[in-house]
């Protein structure tokens, strides 16, 4: 059962249609490294028992790890670069029924020149809006639209009925188009919740393949999906490594923890689960899958924690924009004032940085 | 004419049997006023490394039964020693000149003290053990459970022969311990009818095993014998105890000091012979 | 730039208040000792920290006497609800100087000042408080109606944990009403001198406790000596052996806690990273000088090579170095005596024809190193998977079913404590069921606490540290 790549369609796969071919267990969508670890025998009942098979997490020994990777002590010259590679790897993010585009072109500002007193600051990786702010962002950035890779900043719009993806996958689908035709390089999708505490993962998976290829531009070459698996509504560890899996099976080039709308958003301890799946992925294919915390992250010193737990988790490889991001919006201010008492030897203000 | 009586012939017993010692060897066993009342068998040490096997043997079945089931064959122990009230007290004022009333009183305690055991097999736990409050996420609980193989040398005293024997295996084996005993020297034959109840009373082969004879020449296996978890030396305190002890230290064996006379019931006992084990375990909702 | 390089993050060492040399703390003040003094090194530099007294057996006969005077005429005279007042003012006084003692720790033992830090020192404040609240409770404690204090408790502690052990020791032994006489071990006297110092500032009355320092002679001695009621031993088997025949006899009551060989078994369910974590912890923390180590590693046959090559991965990230460096995870082996029986038995490993593998850590110039070790294709007769290292050397075996599992975890003459790894409760709880070890920890290894009781089957030792059951060994009539 394919998902229909356009949203013109009009009524094209509804969710209950899935559902029956679900219950069949029929096809899931070709995605490609599902093939490859599942074999040919691509169905439901494949997915669920691949996922199934996994191993457990304890959460007890999960958080405890986690807890001892936050008592580093990233001090001096390794606390500098930290500081400088946090905000390299910040999604600088407004997803707000109120942004305007004068809101949007704020942010925009803040993410080119992020202190205005120091032109060593480095710029950030990303801003992230919601896809019919992606023109406004664009246009602002102008000249400085483009990979983070280069030192560029590049546009992620959030897609597929964000935050809470309940609509229907044409719905989802018209909005990932959208974005993506407004010149979006990057989508933050949602995963279907609902379905997959339902135990429907084919469904889940179908949706996934489905947004994948609505992100092919006309040139051929895609968008950048993040799926956002909201780990805060999945609950349980296990059910996260699950979704992980999931994501990366169907065709996902970053895992990305929480919408940033849900409590608990993001976790050291989920952020070290999603990092090992992706950590098992490169021994198992050589393949590298970029992991996203969002939401929740305010404080340096916990964003430190998070680059820690990146370089023993899979390796300081992963500290670059298109392995890492945090999805953040507070925290860059919280950089800036510790990149100032560094430089300065004195602890700066609020009034030393500027809102955005 | 008088009946001519059929004297029985006090044998070991081991592994739910009745051996004679593999040695051949028997000592005369004496009434109070000097007269011959039996040949007994005299145990070697190869009788107490077999009877160590034969305990050892045991330890699994016993152990793995439940407590309700230990307590349940320690009630039956009473059970059959109640019927068989008579023969007792007729041998023990026979074997250690016990006037009628005190042989009496010696076989009641005896019934009374299977029954005290008996009822706490599958209690002790409750009293010995307990949950622990980690400060942590854990399931943590303390438990006790037998040592395993216990060595005993029996209350040696020229009264209460039965009592004493009583006395030390009971709290011994109500846990799952089995045992091997060495009895009171100069008045065994209680011991050995005692075994003739226990053969008969679902306890199994092997979890009590009575050797009749001389402790010093005994204790001293078992006391180096590597296979064996603990020593009680209840009866031992006219013998080079201390000797006893620093041969136990060898294999870290718990090691019970000699008591005088006759051990009281005590939750005491049964705890001193058994380890306590605890046990984390991670708790967690997601 | 090399990140995972962490930039040095050293703790201070200048919160250390250290003299010069230091005396026997006996009736309440430090005193010269009779003895040949000796120095205290810290064994990542080999550098001198301090002169430590030592105590020959007249020092021993004093520290004694004060501690049976203090306990005919004052210790015992005093409520359980006030030797518990004194044993709250010491757990408030390690909270308050924590940092300064767990400095004092790392650079005397070599361990990490991380783990001195968040393990031993708060543990040991832990062990003071819990015990505390026993002191006028004892009738409750199931031990009996009325249980009395032995007298005087003559205590033997190892190098491996020295603040955490000398609490184990001294906080049931004054909360049951004794009295004390407590050795150091011999490399390790630093934190228990300090410790006195505390012991001063709470006021307790002199001859309560006393802290004498020096070696085997002193601690031979000490435990000899005649007017001791309780002995209690933590270390060797070896010595322990020797301590149980030299009390027989004699009606002084003894708590042994030994060596161990600990099987941590990993079935092909377990959560597998969290178990990697357990392997790495049981093994690696504290440099492998601990009793309870999981030092054999049973994995399930059918995982084993997956385990083996995450535990490697995961290796490769541990630091070995400075222990005062806030980054450190390996610290130095505590002397060159014990590093040469760690290179030794990993020798023989290797003679035996297991396979060696080391983690990639630079090993400092000064001072007693051993990178983190694991021998694969070790069988159950191999002498590494036998003898207890003491160090950071791992034993790998496999089995099939979990009965296998079960019987090499209990063929050993040891059983101090165990670990298993699995996603099944029911198999947890039947497997902890027939373990014969002391301490069994399922999804976790190395959990200490005050209120959980300690203590090994077989030639682990007997009797308990810790719980309800650890006041058993400091009372009269309670036998366990």
């Amino acid at each position: 059962m394919k998902a229909t790549p356009s949203a013109a369609n009009g009524a094209a796969i509804e969710g209950a249609a899935v559902n029956e071919a679900a219950k069949r267990g029929t096809a899931l969508a070709p995605a490609e490294r599902a093939l490859d670890i599942i074999g040919g025998d691509l169905t439901e009942k494949s997915l669920r028992l691949h996922l199934e098979g996994l191993a457990g997490v304890d959460a007890v020994g999960l958080e405890e790890r986690a807890a001892s990777l936050g008592t580093r002590s990233i001090k001096t010259t390794s606390k500098a670069w930290a500081l400088d590679t946090i905000i390299r790897l910040i999604d600088l993010t407004t997803l707000e029924g109120a942004d305007t585009p004068g809101k949007v072109r704020s942010l925009v500002a803040k993410a080119v020149k992020p202190d205005a007193a120091d032109p060593t600051t480095p710029r950030v990786a990303a801003v992230c809006v919601y896809g019919d702010m992606v023109p406004s962002a664009i246009e602002a950035l102008g000249p400085w639209h483009g990979d983070p890779h280069d030192g560029l900043i590049s546009v992620a719009a959030v897609a597929t009925a964000f935050p809470s993806g309940r609509a229907s996958l044409a719905v989802k689908l018209a909005d990932t188009a959208d974005a993506v035709e407004a010149g979006a390089d990057e989508i933050d999708m949602v995963i279907d919740r609902g379905a997959f505490l339902a135990g429907n993962y084919g469904r889940v998976f179908d949706q996934i393949v489905a947004v994948k290829e609505v992100c092919r531009r006309g040139d051929g070459s895609f968008a950048h999906l993040k799926v956002i698996l909201e780990t805060g509504e999945l609950n349980t560890y296990d059910n996260v490594r699950r979704a992980s899996w999931l994501a990366i099976l169907a065709g996902g080039d970053f895992i990305k923890t929480s919408t940033g709308k849900v409590a608990p958003a993001a976790t050291l301890p989920v952020t070290l689960l999603m990092l090992e799946v992706v950590r098992d992925w490169h021994r198992l294919t050589g393949e590298r899958i970029g992991v996203k915390p969002a939401g929740g992250i305010r404080a340096s010193k916990d964003a430190i924690k998070y680059l820690v737990t990146v370089a023993e988790t899979v390796g300081e490889e992963w500290l670059q924009p298109h392995l890492f991001r945090f999805g953040a919006s507070s925290l860059l201010n919280d950089v800036l004032l510790q990149r100032q008492k560094l430089t300065t030897g004195r602890y700066s203000g609020p009034d030393y940085v500027t809102i955005d | 004419m008088s009946r001519l009586a059929v004297p029985k012939t006090y044998k070991l017993y081991i592994g739910g049997k009745f051996p004679r010692s593999e040695s051949g060897r028997t000592y005369e066993v004496l009434s109070k006023k000097g007269g011959f009342l039996a040949n007994a068998a005299l145990a070697s040490r190869k009788d107490a490394r077999d009877a160590i096997v034969a305990a050892r043997g045991a330890v699994a079945g016993w152990s793995g039964a439940t407590a309700y089931n230990r307590g349940q064959v320690l009630y039956r122990i009473a059970e059959l020693l109640e019927g068989r009230r008579e023969q007792f007290v007729e041998e023990l004022i026979a074997s250690e000149g016990a006037s009628k009333s005190a042989a009496i009183k010696q076989v009641d305690a005896a019934i009374d003290a299977w029954v005290w055991y008996a009822g706490w097999a599958d209690k002790y736990v409750q009293v010995a053990g307990n949950g622990n409050a980690v400060s942590g996420p854990y399931f943590n609980l303390s438990t006790p459970e037998p040592t395993g193989v216990v060595a005993i040398v029996a209350p040696q005293g020229s009264s209460g022969s039965l009592l004493g024997l009583v006395s030390v295996v009971a709290p011994a084996i109500l846990t799952g311990n089995t045992v091997v005993v060495v009895a009171n020297q100069v008045a065994p034959l209680a011991a050995i009818s005692l075994s003739e109840v226990l053969a008969t009373s679902d306890v199994p082969g092997g979890v009590v095993n009575i050797l009749t004879g001389s402790p010093a020449e005994i204790a001293p296996w078992l006391a180096g014998h590597a296979d064996v978890n603990a020593l009680d030396l209840a009866g031992a305190e006219h013998l080079d105890w201390v000797d006893l002890q620093v041969i136990a230290a060898d294999t870290l064996k718990r090691v019970l000091p000699p008591e005088a006379g006759v051990p009281a019931p005590s939750l005491e006992r049964i705890v001193a012979l058994t380890e306590t084990k605890t046990v984390w375990h991670t708790k967690s909702l997601i | 730039m090399n990140f995972l390089d962490y930039a040095p993050a050293p703790e201070s060492t200048s919160i250390l208040n250290l003299k010069k040399s230091y005396g026997l703390f006996i009736d309440g003040e430090f005193v010269k000792g009779h003895g040949k003094p000796f120095l205290s090194i810290s064994p990542s530099s080999e550098e001198a920290i301090a002169e430590i007294a030592n105590a020959n057996s007249t020092d021993v006969d004093a520290a004694v006497a004060a501690a049976r005077k203090a306990y005919d005429r004052t210790w015992s005279k005093l409520s359980g609800a006030d030797r518990g007042k004194y044993l709250f003012r010491i757990a408030r006084l390690v909270q308050e100087r924590a940092r300064e003692l767990a400095v004092a720790e790392s650079l005397d033992n070599g361990k990490p000042i991380k783990e001195a830090r968040d393990v031993d020192v708060p543990l040991v404040a832990a062990w003071f408080f819990y015990y505390a609240g026993w002191a006028d409770k004892l009738d409750y404690a199931g031990l009996g109606p009325n249980p009395r204090p032995l007298g005087v408790a003559a205590q033997v502690i190892p190098w491996n944990f020295p603040l955490l052990m000398l609490a184990w020791k001294i906080a049931p032994a004054l909360a049951a009403g004794n009295t004390v006489v407590i050795k150091p071990a011999e490399t390790t006297p630093l934190s228990a001198l300090i410790f006195a110092e505390i012991l001063q500032q709470a006021e307790l009355p002199a001859g309560v406790v006393n802290i004498i320092t020096g070696a085997g002679d002193t601690g031979h001695a000490l435990v000899n000596h005649s007017d001791v009621n309780k002995v209690a031993f933590t270390g060797s088997t070896a010595v322990g052996r020797a301590i149980a025949k030299s009390v027989a006899g004699t009606g002084k009551k003894l708590t042994l806690e030994l060596g161990g060989k600990a099987a941590n078994i990993v079935f092909d369910d377990a959560p597998i990273d969290q178990a990697v974590e357990g392997i790495v912890n049981g093994i690696f923390f504290n440099q492998g000088h601990v009793c309870c180590a999981g030092s054999r590693l049973l994995v399930q046959e059918n995982v084993h090579d997956e385990v083996v090559d995450r535990l490697k991965a995961r290796l490769a990230t541990l630091r070995l170095g400075d222990p005062l460096d806030k980054n450190t995870d390996i610290g130095a082996i505590n002397s060159q005596v014990q590093l040469d029986r760690v290179r030794e038995l990993s020798d023989i490993g290797e003679a035996e024809g297991a396979e060696r593998w080391s983690a990639p850590c630079v090993i400092p110039e000064k001072g007693f190193w051993f990178a983190p070790t694991i021998f694969t294709n070790v069988s159950t007769s191999s002498r590494i998977a036998r003898d207890e290292i003491f160090g950071p050397v791992l034993a790998v075996l496999t089995f099939r079913t979990p009965a296998e599992a079960i019987a090499k975890a209990n063929n050993t003459q040891y059983g101090l404590s165990a670990g298993i790894w699995s996603d099944k409760g029911s198999k947890i709880l039947a497997v902890a069921d027939q373990l014969r070890a002391g301490v069994i920890w399922a999804n976790t290894f190395n959990r200490f606490d005050p209120a959980s009781p300690f203590g090994g089957y077989k030639e682990s030792g007997y009797g308990r540290e810790g719980g309800r059951h650890g006041l058993a060994a400091y009372l009269k009539g309670a036998s366990w």
